[in-house]
Formats: structure tokens, C-alpha cells, sequence
């Protein structure tokens, strides 16, 4: 069925494949995880707020960020952010940003909206009883959230979190469409030169399966150990 | 810094000769919608096969099925997309492989595009479909196999009908993730409607118009279908069951 095929192509370029996309491909996923959880919480906490104008911002932002495919919200920051770079700074014409920052800054901003809804459930899971105990006890809202709400709140949601983090990594694929070199840019780039795209496409999906597959599976093994044994 | 709006663009001709701009993404609309409903009529038989097989009473049944939910949920949706459209065609027989490049353009992009988004979706129809036979009490299917009923008949007759109105929530959102997940296939060339925003914005240079329309027309696909849904699980709620959708879940 291989035959005609050449996989040696694979073995020529692996150090490349790795070395320059991966690595692009896993500092993406890393960096829009940790803003994006950030900010998913800030949005979580408006979104519960009793100010009503700030819980229908975030509401609006996270239900816009979830009704739109992910490929035209990688396009929209595209071209949005030079012009509101260049009009925050004050510039006379967009600003140059650059492939990684675009997509950096894309990826936290649409992950942040799926984080928010995540952490919404952590936050709804603490009993309430717990929010006045701290308030009793004379602590502001931000000590109550910080040092009693949330740390619960992200413990329990933690598998959820890190599954949303997989998922996030293999978006980060999408970047294809700005023609960036991650780990399936870099191997569609080796392909076309090369006329082996079945060969590199096939290891790229080995190469991503694997990976997810490890990491989900460590996430049910977490699930195991911090489930509290009796409850759900 | 100055960026030229027009909104007048809409009703001038697009670059296709084929009418407006507006009816250009329009068009695109039709071709996001044929190919999500296509791919999720698809999804929804295959899924619930799988889902009912995760549910059997065969262990090598169930790992079967486990083993298809984790080979399509742990590849990413582009990948699974240039694998049906790139690799499909070298590796099945040399005369699929010919009829199948050979196939004109809308059909070339779009029958690889189906077919990745089917069984892409179908693993996460079949997870729904699992959880929702497991949430049903298990005296359910032991009552049917003491009516008489054969292990098919309880499925058909006793767990899935139940099971199925409880995920409705859950696939809704599928349904709604199918539709956004069709964008994908711009990549091998179907000019569904994000394609289509993004080639108006390169023929006529109005970059954040092009985009304001599909962001207003997909917003508007999900505010129709999230209804329609509502209604349609008032329609069908047995009494007394409570739908699922509560838990938080990863996803898109």
C-alpha cells in the first residue's frame, strides 16, 4: 500500500520539524494557556459580579468569542491588532506586530472566553456559605476570591482546565491559515518542497496524537487522585 | 492614521460577477450550512453507533469504540482535514484514488470536507450518547431484558429514546460547533463563508466590513438554531427527566 512512498523524508527533517515548529507550536499553547486562564478568571468574576454592566460585558465577550469560528476570530486579530496598536500608541499608520505576538495575543484573547465559562462553574461550585464566612471575618472581596473562592475553585476545575488546555493546543494548528511556521506549518512547508505530503501529514497526526493522548491521559490520572472520594 | 469605512460595499457588484457582495457571503452561508448539516446527519448515525457500542455489554466492544472516540478527538481538526483531502486519495486503491481527483472543484473540497467534519463530530456525538445511556437508572435495561425484550429491543425501545432527549443541550452545542468547525474547510479550498470574507476583504481591501458581516451572520445562525433548540426540547422533555448541560466541558 507504501509503496512509492518515502518516509525516509521524515527522518531528513525531524530536527526542523521539532526544533523550529513544535517549539513555536508549544510556547504558543504555554504562553495562551497561562494569560488565557488569567484572564478567563478576571472575566468569570465579572461575569458573577453584582455590577450588572460589568457581568453583560463579559457575558457579551464570551458569548461573541463562542459564537464565531475560530479561524475568522485568527483573521479578525490579524488585522485588528496593528490598527489598535497603532491608535493606542498614537501612530500614523498601523504598527508591525509580528506572527507570534498576533497569535499570541488571538489565542488568549478567544481561549480566555472558554476558560471564563470553566472557572464560572469552579466559582458556582463553592458553596456560597463560604463567600459570607469570609466576609465575616473581615476580608475584602479580593482577599475572599483570592485566598478562599479561587484556589478551590481552580482545584476543582483543574481537569477541566488542563482538557481545555489539549484542546488549545491542537487549535494552535489553525495558525496555518497566516501561513506561520508551527509544527503543521513546518511540516507543510517540507511537504510541498518535497511533493510528500502524505508522508508528512500522516507523521504530523501520529505526532500530534501522541502527545494529546499522553496528556489526557495524565489529566484522568490527576482527575483519579484529586477526586474526593464519595462525592459525584 | 485613517481606515476608510464603506459600508456601501455590500450592494457593489463582487469580483465573481455572481451579484452583490452581500449575496456573495450569502452564498458562502449556503455552503457553511450544506456542509454542516450534511456532516452532522453523519455524525448523528455514526456517533450514536459508537455511543451505543461504548455502552454494551462486550468488553472488546467497548474498547473498540473508546479506541475510535480517542483516534479522532486526539488529532487536530486541520490535520484529520489535509488527511482526507491530502492523503485519502494516495492511499486507497489507484482507481478510488483517480475518481476522486478528478472530482470538479466545489465537489473536490467539499466531499473531503463532509467527511472529515462527520467523523470528526461523531466521536463527540458518541461521548454524549454514552454519557446519556449512563446517566439513565440501570434498572431501565434491566427492566426491558425482563419484559422479554432482546438487547437491541431495549435500546431501541427503552434506553435510547430517553437517553437522546436528555443530550439534547449537549448536542446542540454540537450542532453549533459543526457549524463553526466547517470554517476549517477553507484550508483545502471550500469557499464557505469565512472563505468568502476573507477573499472580499482581499479584493476590496475593507478588511473589518467583510468581517463585521460573517461575525453578524454566524451570531445570527446561532441565535436561530439556539432557539429553535429551546423550543424543540420543550416540545419533546419527558416530565420529571432533567436535561444535561449543567457540567462545565472542554470544547469548542
Amino acid at each position: 500500500m507504501f509503496a512509492g512512498f518515502d518516509f525516509d523524508v521524515i527522518q531528513r527533517s525531524v530536527g526542523y520539524l521539532f526544533r523550529e515548529g513544535m517549539t513555536f507550536t508549544v510556547t504558543l499553547t504555554v504562553m495562551a494557556m497561562t494569560t488565557g486562564i488569567v484572564l478567563g478568571t478576571l472575566l468569570a468574576m465579572m461575569r458573577l459580579s453584582s455590577f450588572r454592566v460589568l457581568a453583560m460585558l463579559a457575558g457579551g465577550y464570551v458569548n461573541l468569542m463562542r459564537s464565531i469560528p475560530l479561524v475568522l476570530v485568527i483573521f479578525w486579530f490579524y488585522f485588528l491588532v496593528p490598527w489598535m496598536g497603532g491608535w493606542l500608541i498614537g501612530a500614523s499608520e498601523p504598527i508591525q506586530v509580528g506572527a507570534f505576538m498576533s497569535s499570541f495575543i488571538t489565542f488568549t484573547l478567544f481561549e480566555a472566553a472558554y476558560y471564563c465559562e470553566i472557572m464560572r462553574a469552579g466559582i458556582q461550585s463553592i458553596p456560597r456559605g463560604q463567600v459570607w464566612a469570609g466576609y465575616a471575618l473581615g476580608l475584602n472581596y479580593w482577599q475572599t476570591m483570592g485566598q478562599i473562592v479561587l484556589p478551590q475553585a481552580f482545584r476543582n476545575m483543574l481537569p477541566i482546565l488542563l482538557t481545555q488546555t489539549i484542546i488549545l493546543f491542537q487549535d494552535t494548528s489553525l495558525v496555518y491559515v497566516l501561513s506561520i511556521t508551527d509544527f503543521l506549518g513546518a511540516a507543510s512547508k517540507v511537504a510541498q518542497r518535497d511533493g510528500r505530503l502524505v508522508e508528512m501529514y500522516l507523521f504530523v497526526a501520529v505526532v500530534y496524537f501522541i502527545i494529546s493522548y499522553f496528556l489526557s491521559y495524565l489529566v484522568k490520572r490527576l482527575q483519579a487522585r484529586i477526586a474526593v472520594p464519595g462525592r459525584m | 492614521m485613517k481606515y476608510n469605512w464603506n459600508w456601501g460595499i455590500f450592494w457593489q457588484p463582487a469580483a465573481d460577477a455572481s451579484g452583490t457582495w452581500l449575496q456573495y457571503l450569502f452564498a458562502g452561508l449556503v455552503w457553511t450550512l450544506g456542509t454542516a448539516l450534511a456532516a452532522w446527519v453523519i455524525a448523528l448515525a455514526i456517533g450514536s453507533l459508537v455511543g451505543v457500542i461504548r455502552t454494551a455489554p462486550r468488553q472488546w466492544a467497548v474498547r473498540l469504540g473508546n479506541a475510535y472516540v480517542e483516534l479522532f478527538r486526539n488529532i487536530p481538526l486541520l490535520v484529520q482535514m489535509f488527511l482526507w483531502f491530502f492523503v485519502l486519495p494516495e492511499v486507497v486503491p489507484q482507481g478510488v484514488g483517480e475518481w476522486i481527483k478528478q472530482m470538479p472543484p466545489p465537489w473536490s473540497a467539499y466531499l473531503p470536507a463532509v467527511l472529515c467534519l462527520a467523523f470528526y463530530t461523531s466521536a463527540r456525538v458518541a461521548e454524549q450518547v454514552r454519557a446519556g445511556i449512563q446517566s439513565l437508572p440501570r434498572g431501565q435495561g434491566m427492566a426491558g431484558t425482563a419484559m422479554g425484550l432482546t438487547l437491541p429491543q431495549s435500546y431501541r425501545y427503552v434506553l435510547l429514546p430517553q437517553a437522546y432527549r436528555i443530550i439534547m443541550p449537549p448536542l446542540t452545542s454540537e450542532f453549533l460547533n459543526v457549524i463553526k468547525n466547517s470554517a476549517v474547510a477553507l484550508t483545502i479550498g471550500l469557499t464557505e463563508l469565512t472563505a468568502r470574507a476573507r477573499s472580499m476583504q482581499e479584493f476590496t481591501f475593507q478588511v473589518f466590513e467583510a468581517f463585521t458581516a460573517a461575525t453578524i451572520i454566524y451570531i445570527l445562525v446561532n441565535i436561530v438554531i439556539v432557539f429553535a433548540m429551546r423550543w424543540l426540547e420543550k416540545r419533546i422533555a419527558v416530565p420529571g427527566l432533567i436535561a444535561a448541560g449543567g457540567a462545565p466541558q472542554a470544547g469548542h
